[in-house]
This record gives structure tokens, sequence and C-alpha cells, in this order.
């Protein structure tokens, strides 16, 4: 995962990069939690250009982001989500709360 | 056609989670010769890995097992077989039901069997407490290569 800071903005950019599931989502919370911790931010972006594959563990994982950056008063969202991950999404009806933009 | 495509392959592993990915790119790449769109692999590969997860998490827990995978190719569909001997589901129709979860500490979202439905054409559920868990899943692939479809037409 690479992490990007913008303070002025207070916006966290999480690239995720490798392949989510129930293995890989362990290193990618708790990596996650400290940045959000560390940088308070006022929104936080999920990048999924690099991710080519993910399950339902990837589900849990966002929410589980959500609830603590909106805890902090901060919101969520998703970008460069590919066909197949949308699909994943779209099944959980976690959109509505976390949306998918447009671009980066 | 000259003959039907007809196949079979049996896989057993450990169930440590790091087993996840190979098992779907395992068989994904088994499934391959039947020429699927990139869109039946990826829900292929998304259903092996929700069930063969729930192997490692619900049906070991914290113990550690053997998976098995049971692929079968024929008549233009993939039959997948995916089973542990862990501790069962008590009660599998409450299991199926979206957002159930026994484990929603581990930030589990209760999708998975919502997503092996919904991405497979046919899925079963067999479990016995004490004895493990068999999940069946079925896929139909649209012939796609150049021969069925001149057929198709
Ligand atoms: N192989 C298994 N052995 C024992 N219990 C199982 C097994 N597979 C599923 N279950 C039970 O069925 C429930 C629902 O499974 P499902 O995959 O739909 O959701 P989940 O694994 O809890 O969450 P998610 O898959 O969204 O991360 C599980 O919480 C668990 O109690
Ligand atoms: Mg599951």
């Amino acid at each position: 995962m690479n992490v990007k800071y913008n303070n002025e903005d207070k916006l966290l950019v999480l690239e995720l990069t490798e392949e989510i599931d129930h293995h890989s989502t362990e290193k990618i919370r708790r990596r996650a939690d400290y940045e959000i911790q560390r940088h308070m931010p006022r929104k936080t972006i999920f990048d999924f250009s690099g991710v080519t594959f993910m399950d339902s563990a990837g589900i849990g994982m966002v929410i589980g982001r959500y609830k603590i950056v909106s805890m902090l008063g901060g919101k969520v969202s998703m970008v460069n989500v590919k066909p197949s991950i949308r699909k994943v999404f779209e099944m959980s009806g976690i959109l509505k709360i976390i949306p998918i933009e447009d671009c980066a | 056609m000259d003959n039907v495509t007809e196949n079979e392959m049996t896989l057993e592993f450990l169930s440590k989670s790091n087993n996840e990915a190979f098992a779907r790119v395992a068989v994904a790449a088994f499934v391959s010769q039947l020429d699927p769109t990139i869109e039946e692999l990826a829900d292929i590969k998304t259903a092996v890995s929700e069930a063969v997860t729930n192997c490692i998490i619900h049906g070991y827990e914290d113990t550690q097992g053997i998976i098995k995978i049971k692929c079968k190719i024929f008549a233009g569909s993939v039959h997948i077989e995916i089973s542990d001997n862990g501790k069962g589901i008590k009660d599998i129709e409450a299991a199926k039901t979206p957002l159930f979860t026994t484990k929603p500490n581990l930030e589990r979202s209760g999708m998975g069997f919502t997503i092996m439905e919904s991405f497979m054409d046919d899925m079963n559920v067999e479990s016995i407490v004490g004895v493990g868990t068999k999940v069946t899943m079925k896929k139909l692939i649209k012939c796609n290569d150049e021969l069925c479809s001149s057929i198709g037409e």
C-alpha cells in the first residue's frame, strides 16, 4: 500500500497495491488505521487502481475503516474501482454510504 | 466439435490464509481450458476465495486442517466442490442469509454465501456439526471461441 497525505486539504490517499482477501487485509488494516489515527484526515480515499482481485474481505475492510474515519469526523470514498471489484461492493449495498468517485 | 471436453482435478492443502490466493488461481488456471470470459473467470475466482476463506476462518478457526477442492469440467460447465473437516454449520439457512455472520468482530460482512450464490449459477451447502462443511458450485461457461459463435448464429 502506498500512502499519500496532503496536509493542506487534510486528504489521505491510500493506494492499494495488492489482491484483497482475508490474508492481505490484516496488513492493509494495520497500516491504514495507523495513517488515519496519525493524520486525522478530513477525507480518506481508497485508490483501487492497483487492485486486480477482491472478495468479501474487502467489504469488511472498507467498512471498518469507514467507522474509524467517520468517528473522527471524516469522509471516505473510493476511486479507480474495476468492474469485477465494483460488482462485489454492489452486492453489499455499501456504495450508498461509501461512494465510488469518478477519478482521483 | 469432435469430442466432449471432460476433465477433473483435485487439490488438497493446509488451511493457511496464504493458500487463499493459490486456491483461486489454481482453479482459474484449470477452468481456462473452457475459454471463459474475463468476467466469468473473475466470478469463479471470487466464489472460490469465499469458500476457501470460510473453511479457514469458520471451519478450522484457530486450528489447522486440510481443505479439499474437487473441480470437474463437463458439457461446457464447471463444477467445484470445496470441503473441510471443521466445526460445521448449525443452521445452514441462517448462514446463507445476506449479512449473517458469526464473526462480526473480525470485520466479516456476512456476504460470502450471497456472493457465491449470485456469482455462480448454482450453489449448495451441506454441513454436519463437528464433522465438516461442503460447498458445491456450478457455472456454465458460455462458449466464446470462433467455432461456437459461428454455430450459435
Ligand atoms: N466452512 C464453514 N464452516 C463453519 N461455518 C461456516 C463455514 N462457512 C460459513 N460458515 C458460517 O456461515 C456464516 C456465513 O458465511 P459467509 O461467508 O456468508 O459470511 P462471513 O464469512 O461471516 O463473512 P464474509 O464472507 O462476508 O467475510 C459464517 O459467519 C459462519 O458462521
Ligand atoms: Mg465468508
